[in-house]
């Protein structure tokens, strides 16, 4: 993005500032749009999904009212983005809440499995993926390129079942689904909704240890493919690194061989990399149903699905948007950090 | 070498650490642990609650005046009520209540407070309003037609001298439930009669009262030691929403959990040789059944109606399909209800059904579409359908779609065949009787819109015994009346009655007392026991 060069710096830092504002303002406005016309242009009676089949006719009608739908499409949408304008969500028909209150919960419990499974996927996927390409050929190489397959190929519904049936049922290493046993309920007041960061802010750590062992194994699942994806992207990223000349003159100079690889070259693939995980990051943070639904786990995804089937549009709206600010944000802040790694980007 | 070396350490030392995390002892002794799909649930206000695990926890929070024995439905019982008298006229209750019973905040209960309760299911007009509301009263007129004249007296007067079964059963259903006014009222907002405090509190006088819930993940109910029939053999009773049956398996045989609520035919097989395991039935009202579109000229020929019934071959779908899960059932009243019949009289007959198709004038069958919800076991019992159709020249062709959406298809008659299920919404057999065999308008734009009406079965006749049935007040003439109109539903109508659903609860053995009742409102926790 380039500026006007007459501007003063700091009207230039406003000026990129606003457009990026406005540029999100409309990204989000455009999904809110959107989704509300597919969710109205789908073949389901929403009405139905409140009153249940049974209903009779004058509660049908007197619903359809409450609900606003005998109005045209267009007054519809201005209504409820009037309402969202003013941070009012309106009432979720399934849990009989604010969406806003119901989105505090379901949102939280996703941010901390995806927090895990990318800190999992990050800390194991990066290593790999230099190992496999310094190594390339090598046993290490074939493990890391099988992983990457098998995360991009196996069901994560089928692995969430078999990684409970193993590590849960089999071995006892870990607790079964849902994010606390039932010992442990009610003893934290939640704060953030962060389980961890709640049980460590209240110094319960018998809490604590019993909500790293639900998370352990959905957040290893989830970390499995964004492992792989990880791990492929920064073997072909260094392989591409390590084959430049610089390299060589970085050799020919006598530097050592791990500063050539985790400094000289890793440093030079950060930029790309980071876009590679803050994209496996966001698409986390919408939510996995299947992994949600294997684990019990009360999550984004879960929440925004079983809304989206039962037509509860007020929550799917929602859902979408937050998910939609949710990759808008991350995008931003993966640009910020290109600046920070690459100087020419400054 | 190393690599590897390093990798496998890993692995152990990551079974070290975790491994005492997740240690931790079987569910406590005195507090009941279910595993359950309950994201179904919106509320717990009995005024309100109408959905299926909703109805079951608002059945353990209230009490309502009457009830029945969960075994034997025909025995009409006092809960809150101690008698009752119905006046010559048939259309005035008179009911005394209970001496000594205390809401569980301490108020006594008292013929006022029942009052309020029927008058706000009836003023909040939501979902279940119309069990009540149905036997006349309005917004304006309730309050004098629900009264209570004294402390313990409460008088009803309905509109009509209705069969007083018809009006005890509805007395029993959860919206029946009796709410403490002064908590209610100290809770109300906006004049919403408390609605909006409990959908998530809870005001009652049974065997427990709401601790928590949160949507989608768990509630619990605590045990109400002080309740005026015995306390509950357990302090605490928390059901989780596990979506997956699987997980809820694995949960069950962990002992994570004491009960696992959904388990679907495989599992419960799967658990068969399970020496710590047990699994108990209870039959429930719902029935699955197909709907023949009376606006398709072929399925409207009688002949081949009846043919359709001699196509299906229930004891094999039942034995192979849906095995532990749904029985073969052919009338609209299920079992467990007033005047249920339990005949079977179609059964797989090739035969039978090529001759009743050619005296149809389709000797070589036919096209014909059939709307499926895209779920376990519609869709598999659709396609043994369609095979068994194949035998005789039938074709049938599938349409797949989201439960909404083929209900909504359904609900605008543009459909050829729908194959779905029915519950019924109170333990009477009006409920059915009500949506099987009543049509009082069948014009498109007809706004009662029963299942006779959705399959354009024109039925002026059968809707008029169906109504009388209603004000028959002999009960012995009224069951009757219902197994006579069943019998000749069962070979004309244009519904095809296969089965009837069994509700399964597996258990950790030991942990024993719960009851599944007939409907979902009567599944009791109060007698589960930790042995």
């Amino acid at each position: 993005m380039s500026s006007p060069e007459f501007l003063h710096p700091i009207g230039r830092l406003l000026l990129r500032v606003t457009a990026t504002l406005a540029g999100v303002g409309v990204t989000l406005f455009g999904l809110l749009l959107v989704t509300f016309v597919i969710a109205r242009v789908v073949p389901v009676d929403p009405v139905l999904a409140v009153v249940g089949d049974n209903a009779g006719p004058d509660l049908y009608d007197r619903t359809r009212v409450e609900l606003g739908l005998d109005r045209p499409l267009y007054v519809q949408f201005g209504l409820y983005v009037s309402q969202v304008a003013r941070g009012d969500f309106g009432m979720s028909v399934l849990t009989s809440r604010p969406v806003t209150e119901d989105i505090a919960r379901y949102f939280p419990a996703t941010l901390e499995l995806a927090t895990a499974a990318t800190l999992i996927g990050v800390l194991l996927g990066v290593p790999m993926g230099v190992l496999a390409a310094v190594r390339q050929g090598h046993w290490i190489d074939h493990l890391v390129r099988v992983i990457g397959l098998a995360g991009y190929s196996i069901p994560v519904f089928w692995l969430g079942l078999m990684g409970l049936l193993l590590f849960y049922a089999e071995l006892g290493w870990v607790a079964g689904p849902g994010r606390l046993s039932i010992g442990y309920e009610d003893i934290v007041e939640p704060v953030t909704g962060l389980l961890l960061l709640d049980a460590a802010l209240a110094r319960e750590w018998e809490v604590f240890g019993n909500a790293v062992s639900h998370l352990v194994l959905p957040a290893g699942v989830l970390g499995v493919f964004s492992l792989a994806y990880i791990g492929r992207m920064t073997r072909s990223f260094m392989l591409d690194q390590l084959r430049q000349e610089y390299i060589i003159t970085a050799r020919v100079k006598g530097v050592s061989e791990a500063r050539i690889v985790w400094r000289h070259a890793l440093g030079n693939i950060m930029v790309p990399l980071v876009t590679v995980i803050a994209l496996s990051y966001a698409h986390l943070l919408e939510g996995s149903v299947l992994t949600e639904t294997v684990f019990a786990w009360p999550g984004l995804g879960s929440y925004i699905t079983s809304s989206l089937l039962n037509v509860d549009m007020n929550a799917v709206l929602g859902g979408t948007l937050v998910v939609g600010v949710v990759f808008v944000g991350v995008n931003l802040l993966s640009d910020l950090l290109y600046r920070l790694f690459d100087p020419r980007a400054r | 070498m190393t690599i590897a070396r390093w990798i496998a350490t890993g692995i152990l030392l990551a079974g070290t650490v975790l491994q005492p995390l997740a240690t931790q002892a079987a569910t406590p002794r005195d507090t009941v642990v279910m595993a359950k799909q309950i994201d179904d649930i919106i509320t717990f206000d009995p005024a309100e609650s109408f959905e299926f695990s909703g109805s079951e926890a608002v059945g353990n929070i209230y009490d309502k005046l009457l009830t029945f024995d969960p075994g034997n439905v025909a025995d009409i019982r006092g809960q809150l009520a101690e008698r009752w008298t119905v006046s010559e006229d048939g259309k005035t209750y008179t009911f005394t209540l209970r001496d000594g019973v205390k809401f569980h905040s301490g108020n006594p209960v008292t013929a006022e407070d029942a009052a309020f309760s029927l008058q706000r299911a009836v003023l909040l007009d939501k979902q279940p309003a119309f069990i009540i509301a149905q036997f006349g009263f309005t917004k304006d007129n309730v309050r004098e037609r629900i009264r209570a004249t004294d402390g313990r007296t409460l008088v009803i007067t309905t509109d009509k001298p209705y069969a007083p079964t018809f009006f005890f059963y509805c007395l029993t259903a959860s919206v029946g439930g009796i709410v403490d006014k002064a908590t209610v009222l100290k809770n109300e907002k906006d004049g919403d009669l408390g609605n909006g405090w409990m959908k998530s509190n809870s005001a009652a006088s049974g065997p427990y009262r709401l601790r928590r819930w949160e949507p989608k993940e768990s509630y619990t109910l605590e045990a109400n030691a002080d309740y005026w029939d015995g306390a509950p053999k357990n302090k605490r009773v928390v059901v989780r929403h596990v979506a997956e049956a699987a997980a809820q398996r694995l949960l069950l045989e962990k002992g994570d959990v004491d009960f696992a609520r959904n388990l679907e035919k495989d599992q419960i097989a799967g658990i068969a040789g399970n020496a710590d395991l047990a699994v108990q039935e209870g039959v429930k009202g719902t029935i699955f059944y197909l709907g023949l579109n009376q606006k398709n000229e072929t399925l409207r020929k009688p002949e081949v109606r009846e043919a359709l019934k001699w196509l299906v071959d229930y004891q094999g779908i039942q034995d192979n399909l849906l095995k532990g899960k749904y029985q073969v059932h052919q009338a609209f009243l299920p079992k467990g209800f007033m005047g249920a019949i339990e005949t079977k009289p179609y059964g797989f007959d090739l035969e039978k059904g090529k001759a009743l198709l050619a005296k149809a004038g389709v000797p070589d069958g036919f096209a014909v579409t059939m709307d499926v919800r895209n779920v376990s076991p519609y869709t598999d019992v659709a396609q043994a359908i369609q095979a068994n159709w194949a035998k005789a020249g039938i074709k049938l062709d599938l349409i797949p779609g989201d439960g909404k959406q083929t209900l909504t298809k359904y609900r605008a008659r543009n459909h050829d065949i729908y194959i779905g299920e029915w519950g019924p919404d109170y333990q009477d057999p009006h409920t059915n009787a009500q949506t099987f065999a009543m049509n009082p308008d069948n014009a498109d734009e007809g706004r009662t819109k029963t299942l006779a009406w959705r399959n354009a079965w024109d039925i002026p006749a059968m809707t008029k015994e169906t109504e009388a049935a209603v004000v028959e007040r002999d009960a012995a003439k009224r069951a009757a009346v219902y197994e006579d109109i069943q019998r000749r539903h069962q070979t004309e109508s244009p519904f095809v009655i296969m089965f009837q659903q069994i509700e399964v609860a597996a258990r950790r053995k030991g942990v024993e007392g719960f009851i599944l009742g007939p409907s979902f409102d009567n599944n009791y926790y109060r007698g589960i026991e930790k042995k």
